[in-house]
């Protein structure tokens, strides 16, 4: 079997792809429930519902995308210069810890500022705290030529063994009754309520400003050439002139930030306070996300809505017809490799010698 | 007796017709030359013998055997070696362990290790092949690999050789040396296809010659029976003049200086491409040629002047001030520059034509506006209309500014980096374009076809006739000896002293090509 | 310092050190195929989750222990497998092929053991290995067979690489696959087997945590194992010796901080001695940066008779 390339793909080929990737994933997934026992047809109507029959649905489906969207923006940003961010876990957690720092209750944090001044240091603070966590991996990188999957993947198990250190001790919060969980925010660092009587909170507007806000960068900015350019060719980046360290730099501080954020929005506006379970891999299902999406920010907005919908329909499905929650996860891998596959055919055609 | 017979090959690569049903012959104990410029079809005729593609039409046959297409193996039993352009070798293994791979069943526990090593130096004693069996390839000459590349086929027991430009990375002398191998391996039975496109050689090598054109075999003939005049008018379909010297007319300032510089190797293990102690004045309205043998620190001073590479000691100016060490600001200040490797280097290949067009220049005033410090905005519309003029002046013809630039073919992506480089952007004020100083053309020509040789070359000749200093730095020395207007020799990291092109031979400049001592020369560098 | 003293003259300490190393060489020695041959494999983390539960499953549902630990060998050939055809045959990511695998095999072997055991408290358990008492060695006779089967792996695998032809085509393969191709070797079948070799020595490591060292499966068993052999792969710079060394040196450095623990310092929160690991493995891949010799077509994608 060999793969010739394309000259061009057609249209209907571009559309095809991710349909036929789709499919392929439910058709794998069915055989699944099939396995634990369960009516195939049933389960799939659960889980469409319950990720998107009504409104209450919707509301699930999208208050879970806004940390997702965020990681995979996340994701997006490091993957396009080829800097490949497998941390995002680990700063999403730094993220939510610097937040609370900041923004906790009189006695878990020391400050004591005006809130609407508050609130950006927060904020602020849980990006720092993103973006310097990634930018350790990052140097080691462009210094010493150190892969950047291994330390950025290691430095995930050693930031939520600091949690738990900081969760147990100095950020615990004394009401909890002993359960480890930080101090909550105070009130007013909340954010409010998108849509009333949900749990959709005002960071989906942040998250979604920050989506548009990297696309403008990547199509209409100096800096998001030069991202560009790194992630295509970089020696031929820097033959042009783009000061290639200096962007992979950026873009780790940028990446990092925007996971940070990540955690620092699900305290604000979810949790209230850090626990050792807030997330349950979004920095993993991120990259799935940026993937999924082709590495494009809007789309990482439409492929996180599709994966959050798979989660919560999931977890709905689940209580009603007993299929593990785990099928979520082999859904969501499965349509990754599916859609890498079913993109490369739509650049390369297969030829049987 | 026709030891191998090619019948109809055809082939295509998309729209691209590589080969169109060629047929030819090969005679036992001949020496073929397969005759044609870049891109006319020559390589991917001899892949499709050695199995690396498959013919989309055709048959071929091995001593009267038909061969299995797409099966290196196939050909490697029935007899048929190929000696690559681009060395198949690996750095970190040794000699025997390179010429030993593959020959052994798999499935075998044990390797026969010392009788592969008494086969491999009886070999290479029988064709005057010498080689150390332990020594890592990473650390041999570009000669010395090439032999081993050859010794992988004779260890094999080829009984036809195929060998793909094997010249165009040796010093005359070791052409030489080459040459007489040939006989050696004629002499021992063997037939052997030799590629090139240089006419010199062809006529001095072969019994018979077989040139493509296109994708066609346009002639055959024998080689004792035709001129070089011929040859050359099969290979371009017309009549070719040589090109005419056009000398520099008026040589001004010194434009670049380089004093006693010498740069790190980028790779410590690997000596050979660094600069040690080079020296060299670039005067405006004058070509300065670089002739060497690929390896001797031409690659360091391509770098060093295009931005990439800093000098370890010694100084370099630019105009009277010091060398900025980034690209941009030596965009800026009028320095154009003609990487050596277009695909991985000069171009930004899955990025639309227009983006690449302006890459070099875009944190300028021209094509981007400050909002915020570190961010600026691109102005989209100014770097299209200025792509489109360069695309229109200099004739890119491609899917259009918004295809990626690795559609485009080499002499277009060529062009476009000819046309970022030497086109400046008119300045805000309505100025015209500043010309550029000094030009840094690395290998400008390699893989082009003629047409497109000749535009780049005329290029660089008019770009010094408006007062640019133009650095040549070529592989190809009758392109060295013919656009030159001083000419000096690299070996071992040092510039020799440059001296009037028509003042050389091409005896002196193989030796110094070599490294030998020339009388009145520069002292030779330090090992 | 007397405390250190102690825990080092111990016996069981020594015991502790080889019983932690084993999972870690077999899972290095499985990495070092695949990127010999010039492929990462990043599913390493999720074919150690499943080598650890279907062999385990195997043996619940009343397999030999042999035969548990052939099944957690065809588990990782398989998922190798898929990684062989999405890397080699479709040339695609080998990050992202890799990344996938994981998380593909990580949710399935956690979906299976769901399915199979809805709902339990105390998870189901099995009887491990013996250990080797018939073995009059120190330390090593306290070891199960799985962790003599890795010592004998080492030297196993560095013949193969060095001494036979095969070893000499898939070392030829991870640095210039040209050449190979050009010499009669199928690089894509070369590195494809050297995938699937790779990946079910993977599968074997998860299985010595279900069958060895613990009698039952849990979640967040391999705990980041299979990321720590891909580091220790550089560190061992491709060689099997250096790799049993380095499987070796951090396991001594886990077990170390294990005792350390308990032996009591009451100050420092146990989490920072769980970070060791982790941190040595950082610190292990800064130090060898500068020297590292790669295979020089790792990573690259080849494809034949691509213009």
């Amino acid at each position: 079997m060999r793969l010739e390339r394309r000259h061009h793909s057609s249209r209907a080929a571009l559309l095809l792809a991710p349909v036929g990737a789709v499919a392929f994933t439910l058709a794998v997934s069915a055989l699944l429930v099939l396995w634990a026992g369960a009516p195939v047809g049933r389960t799939y109507a659960l889980l469409l519902q319950g990720g998107f029959g009504s409104v209450f649905a919707w509301s699930e489906t999208l208050t879970r995308a806004i940390p997702l969207i965020l990681t995979g923006l996340s994701a997006t940003v490091a993957f396009k210069a080829r800097l490949f961010n497998i941390g995002a876990e680990g700063q999403l957690y730094a993220g939510a810890l610097a937040a609370v720092a900041v923004g906790g209750l009189h006695g878990g944090s020391g400050f004591d500022a005006p809130l609407w001044l508050l609130f950006p240091l927060m904020m602020l603070a849980a990006a720092l705290a993103g973006a310097l966590l990634l930018l350790g991996p990052a140097l080691m990188k462009t210094r010493l030529g150190v892969d950047e999957v291994v330390t950025t993947l290691l430095f995930n198990f050693i930031v939520l063994l600091a949690v738990g250190a900081l969760l147990d001790g100095p950020m615990k919060d004394p009401s909890a009754l002993g359960w480890p969980q930080s101090v909550a925010l105070q009130d007013g660092l909340e954010l409010g309520k998108l849509i009333a009587q949900t749990r959709v909170h005002t960071g989906l507007v942040w998250a979604a400003a920050l989506a548009l806000g990297v696309w403008l960068l990547f199509k209409y900015t100096v800096p998001g050439f030069h991202i560009r350019a790194v992630g295509a060719n970089a020696r031929a980046a820097a033959f042009a002139g783009v000061p290639v360290t200096r962007t992979v730099v950026g873009v780790a501080m940028l990446s990092g930030a925007l996971a940070g954020l990540a955690g620092a929005i699900e305290v604000a506006g979810r949790t209230g306070y850090v626990t050792l379970d807030m997330s349950p891999g979004y920095g993993y299902t991120g990259i799935v996300i940026a993937m999924l999406a082709g590495l494009h920010p809007l789309g990482v907005l439409a492929a996180a809505v599709f994966v959050a919908g798979v989660l919560v329909g999931a977890d709905t499905m689940s209580r009603a017809v007993g299929v593990p929650t785990y099928i979520a996860d082999v859904i969501v891998a499965t349509s990754l490799i599916a859609v890498l596959v079913a993109t490369l055919l739509t650049q390369y055609r297969v030829r049987w010698k | 007796m026709t030891v191998l017979a090619l019948q109809g090959i055809s082939k295509r690569f998309g729209a691209l017709v590589a080969n169109d049903d060629i047929s030819l012959t090969l005679e036992a104990g001949e020496v073929l030359a397969l005759l044609g410029e870049n891109g006319a079809g020559k390589s991917t005729l001899m892949s499709i013998l050695f199995g690396h593609y498959v013919a989309d039409a055709g048959r071929i046959a091995v001593f009267g055997q038909p061969l299995a297409p797409g099966n290196p193996r196939a050909a490697l039993a029935a007899g048929v070696g190929m000696v690559h352009q681009h060395f198949t070798l690996a750095d970190n293994l040794s000699v025997l362990d390179n010429v030993m791979m593959g020959t052994e069943p798999l499935w075998q526990p044990f390797p026969r290790r010392a009788a592969a090593r008494a086969r491999l130096l009886e070999v290479a004693q029988r064709f005057g092949l010498g080689v150390a069996p332990d020594a890592l390839i990473g650390s041999l000459s570009v000669g010395e690999r090439q032999r081993v590349e050859i010794l992988k086929a004779l260890y094999r027991g080829a009984r036809i050789l195929i060998l793909d430009e094997p010249t165009a990375v040796l010093t005359p002398q070791e052409s030489e040396a080459l040459f007489a191998t040939l006989a050696q391996m004629v002499a021992q039975g063997l037939s052997i296809i030799f590629i090139s496109h240089k006419l010199p050689e062809v006529l001095r090598v072969s019994h018979r010659v077989a040139v493509l054109r296109g994708g066609k075999l346009v002639a055959q003939a024998r080689t004792g029976g035709t001129t070089q005049e011929q040859l050359a008018q099969w290979m371009v379909g017309h009549a070719v003049d040589a090109p005419a010297r056009r000398p520099a007319r008026r040589v001004g300032d010194a434009v670049c200086v380089l004093e006693r510089v010498s740069t790190a190797a980028r790779n410590p293990a690997d000596n050979r491409d660094a600069l040690r102690d080079a020296s060299l004045t670039l005067r405006a309205g004058e070509i300065v040629a670089i002739a060497g043998v690929s390896g001797n620190g031409q690659v360091a001073l391509a770098e060093l002047l295009s931005g990439t590479r800093r000098a370890v000691t010694g100084s370099v100016r630019l105009m009277d001030r010091p060398l900025p060490a980034a690209p941009s600001k030596l965009v800026a200040r009028g320095v154009a520059r003609i990487p050596e490797d277009r695909h991985a280097v000069g171009v930004i290949g899955d990025l639309p034509v227009w983006e690449n067009v302006v890459s070099e220049r875009l944190r300028g005033d021209a094509f981007s506006r400050r909002l915020l410090p570190g961010l600026r905005w691109v102005r989209g519309a100014a770097a299209r209309a200025h792509a489109r003029r360069v695309e229109q002046a200099f004739d890119i013809r491609g899917a259009g500014l918004e295809a990626p630039a690795r559609s485009l073919s080499g002499g277009n992506m060529q062009k476009l980096i000819l046309g970022r480089t030497l086109l400046a952007p008119a300045t805000a004020g309505g100025a015209p374009a500043r010309a550029s100083r000094l030009i840094v053309a690395h290998q400008p020509t390699w893989g082009l076809d003629i047409g497109a040789v000749a535009y780049v070359q005329q290029q660089l000749i008019d770009a010094r006739d408006a007062g640019a200093a133009v650095l040549l730095i070529s592989d190809d020395l009758d392109e060295v000896l013919a656009l030159g207007d001083r000419v000096a020799v690299m070996h071992g990291g040092h510039i020799g002293e440059p001296r009037p092109a028509t003042a050389w031979t091409r005896e002196a400049i193989g030796l110094a090509m070599a490294g030998t001592p020339q009388r009145a020369a520069a002292p030779k560098a330090a090992a | 310092m007397s405390d250190l003293l102690d825990i080092l003259s111990n016996a069981a300490f020594w015991v502790a050190v080889l019983r932690i190393a084993t999972p870690l060489i077999f899972g290095t020695l499985g990495v070092l195929l695949c990127e010999r041959a010039g492929v990462l494999n990043l599913g390493i983390e999720g074919i150690m989750v499943a080598g650890a539960f279907t062999g385990w499953l195997a043996v619940y549902a009343g397999a030999p222990l042999w035969i548990g630990v052939a099944v957690a060998a065809l588990t990782g050939a398989l998922l190798g497998g898929l990684h062989a055809f999405l890397t080699v045959t479709l040339a695609l990511s080998q990050h992202v092929s890799g990344l996938g695998i994981t998380m593909l095999a990580t949710a399935l072997s956690y979906f299976g053991y769901r399915v199979s055991f809805p709902k339990v408290n105390t998870p189901p358990t099995i009887v491990p290995f013996a250990p080797m008492d018939w073995l009059h060695i120190p330390v090593l006779g306290a070891q199960t067979p799985l962790t003599l089967l890795a010592l004998l792996l080492v030297p196993a695998v560095a013949w193969l690489l060095y001494r036979t032809p095969l070893g000499l085509a898939l070392r030829m393969a991870g640095e210039n696959p040209q050449a190979a191709e050009s010499q009669g070797v199928s690089v894509a079948a070369t590195r494809t087997g050297a995938i699937v070799a790779g990946s079910a020595l993977m599968g074997v490591a998860g299985s010595f945590l279900t069958l060895s060292a613990f009698n039952a499966f849990f979640f967040n068993m391999v705990n980041g194992r299979g990321w720590i052999c891909v580091a220790l792969v550089v560190f061992a710079s491709w060689r099997p010796g250096k790799a049993l060394l380095g499987a070796l040196l951090f396991a001594f450095f886990d077990a170390l901080q294990l005792r350390l623990q308990q032996s009591g310092d009451a100050f420092l929160p146990y989490q920072l001695y769980l970070m060791l690991p982790y941190l040595l493995s950082i610190l292990a891949l800064v130090l060898v940066a500068r020297k590292a010799s790669y295979p020089q077509a790792l990573m690259k994608p080849y494809r034949k008779g691509e213009r």
